[in-house]
């Protein structure tokens, strides 16, 4: 992280700002408490005893989208559903991710129907898609991380 | 796209006469909508709420927002091909979909299944309820307030998904039971991990009710509300753990038996009150009689194959492919094209964690499902919920939702 201390006594830390920022915003990430379908069930066990997504900060699920910073698309997304999907995007506080957890949801999976959305980024940008179906947890921790990498990454010109 | 104005609705409450009471359109009661997204309604439930205070009036489930079209896409699969969609259906049983839709693909063939197949189809059918009802105590007790029984809950299921990958290579949509029997035998280490679970698990179950049965706090949530007398529950279609725990003794398992239960010895768990203690009791004491079916499958299982020798429908093994002549014709017809059962229409039914799951199946003699139709446990509850909702607080209706044990999967389909 690029942490430079000064030699002495002075206590005092130097770091940059973007990389502080990415720090914290990764270290506290809160998902939505959002399940759709069967992958929402993957995304409960992640959260649970075994896989514990505490590790990452992000045991809190907020069921209220304007406290959450991620919002894990986790099944699939009905022409019912794609507005109230939208809806709770737009609520969401900047600045927000999405991660599209399993086949559904990132390209419709095995319905090729009239009634499923062949993939949420048709109404949602996207930051991470999941393969699987359902994913793993473990394949749900390595969206995250893959996530986090990202954020790490952003430079504060590109905040606005 | 501006979601925010476009789902604002601009209708006027006169819209929803029928719907809600005359106090509502006067503006005595206020409605208030709860979902599609909210923390405890199980997936995309959404309910319209008529409330007087804090008083539940009236509510009026609104269902679609899961609606895969799973039956339809059935039609333009083959028959076996069409498996997995039933996995998706109601993702807390998927060996139970599995089961019912095999079961009425052997009906309408009158294909043998070997009993070694039957036996392990039972054991993982029940295994499948100690998962789906884990999952459903976990959250309802999260939903109630108690946080540490949905970590516990958790930790057991996952030995479970252990066993279901070790069978099919799949924690959850394992596609392992096929028309005449199942994929492929189990593996070795198949056994010591049944065993293992069987002596583990008990004790779990113990921990269970010692947290919630006499907890004076889940008392006080759980009895008394959401009341379902036994006439209103069969009047309304209920099956299941909610049906029984109105007092009706009705187990497809032991009324019209399947898939050779009729072996097994196992008690049916009753209620007396038919509130939410009662059907969490029943729930609770199912898991230790499937554990009780569990321990008979696993200590009585027969050897011999696991799929029926009738290769008109069925594929022949592997090993036969380089020997046999026939035996690629098979294969290759089977692939290809699929098996066309003769013309006629179906009905079986199995007990799913939830109630009453049948399966309607017509063929017009294609290698095609011409309809397939499910009668699902959730849909009919949902429609029980408004009666056993009904002037409870909007507090207790949280519990309401949990205790029906709803999937949306299985719901909407
Ligand atoms: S990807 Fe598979 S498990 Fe996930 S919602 Fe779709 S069907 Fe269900």
């Amino acid at each position: 992280m690029g942490v430079t201390s000064k030699l002495g006594d002075l206590g005092i830390v130097t770091v940059r700002l973007e990389d502080t920022v990415n720090w914290a915003r990764t270290r506290a990430m809160w998902p939505m408490l959002f399940g759709l379908a069967c992958c929402a069930i993957e995304m409960m066990s992640t959260q649970a005893s075994v896989y514990d997504l505490s590790r990452f900060g992000m045991e809190l699920m907020r069921p209220s989208p304007r406290q959450s910073d991620l919002m894990i698309v986790a099944g699939r997304v009905t022409r019912k559903m794609a507005p109230v999907l939208r809806q709770l995007y737009d609520q969401m506080p900047d600045p927000k991710w999405v991660i599209s957890m399993g086949d559904c949801a990132s390209c419709g999976g095995v319905f090729n129907n009239y009634a499923i959305v062949q993939g949420v980024d048709e109404i949602v940008p996207v930051d991470v898609y999941i393969a699987g179906c359902p994913p793993r947890p473990e394949q749900l921790i390595h969206g995250i991380i893959t996530l986090h990498e990202r954020v790490k990454q952003e430079r504060i010109t590109d905040w606005a | 796209m501006s979601g925010l104005q476009d789902s604002v609705w601009a209708g006027d409450i006169q819209q929803l006469k029928g719907l809600v009471s005359e106090r509502a359109l006067s503006g005595e009661t206020i409605v208030l909508n709860m979902g599609p997204q909210h923390p405890s309604t199980h997936g995309v439930l959404r309910l319209m709420l008529e409330l007087d205070g804090e008083v539940v009036v009236n509510c009026v489930p609104d269902i679609g927002y899961l609606h895969t079209g799973i039956e339809k896409n059935m039609e333009a699969k083959r028959y076996e091909q069409a498996i997995t969609m039933t996995d998706r259906m109601d993702y807390l049983n998927p060996l139970g979909n599995n089961l019912v839709y095999c079961l009425a693909i052997e009906k309408i063939i009158d294909l043998d299944v070997p009993p070694r197949a039957q036996y392990l189809r039972v054991l993982l059918a029940e295994l499948t309820r100690i998962n789906s009802h884990l999952v459903w105590l976990g959250t309802h007790a999260l939903d109630i307030g108690a946080m540490s029984m949905f970590l516990y809950c958790f930790r057991e299921r996952e030995k479970l998904l252990d066993i279901f990958e070790m069978v099919s290579g799949q924690r959850m949509m394992s596609t392992y039971f096929r028309p005449g029997g199942l994929w492929r035998d189990v593996p070795e280490e198949f056994e010591p991990a049944v065993r293992d679970f069987i002596s583990y698990f008990p004790a779990r179950i113990d921990d269970y009710e010692r947290l919630l049965t006499d907890n004076p706090l889940w008392l006080d949530r759980t009895q008394g509300i959401g009341f379902l007398s036994a006439q209103d529950a069969i009047a309304l279609g209920c099956t299941g753990p909610t049906l029984r725990g109105s007092g009706v003794n009705w187990d497809i398992r032991k009324a019209i038996p399947y898939s050779s239960y009729e072996h097994f010895e196992f008690d049916v768990p009753l209620g007396q009150h038919g509130d939410v203690y009662d059907r969490y009791l029943i729930r609770v004491e199912e898991m230790r009689q499937s554990l009780r079916i569990v321990q008979q499958a696993m200590d009585n299982l027969p050897g011999g194959p696991v799929r029926s020798n009738d290769r008109k429908y069925v594929p022949p093994p592997r090993s036969e492919l380089g020997t046999s002549m026939e035996a690629v014709i098979h294969h290759f017809k089977l692939w290809t094209e699929g098996f066309r059962p003769p013309e006629g229409e179906v009905y079986v039914r199995v007990e799913s964690p939830r109630g009453e799951l049948g399966c309607y199946l017509i063929s017009d003699g294609s290698p095609k499902p011409w309809r397939v139709h499910f009668r699902t446990p959730s849909l009919i509850h949902l429609s029980a919920l408004p009666h056993m909702a009904k002037g409870y607080l909007i507090a207790d209706l949280v519990g309401i939702i949990g205790t029906v044990d709803i999937v949306l999967g299985d719901a909407d389909r």
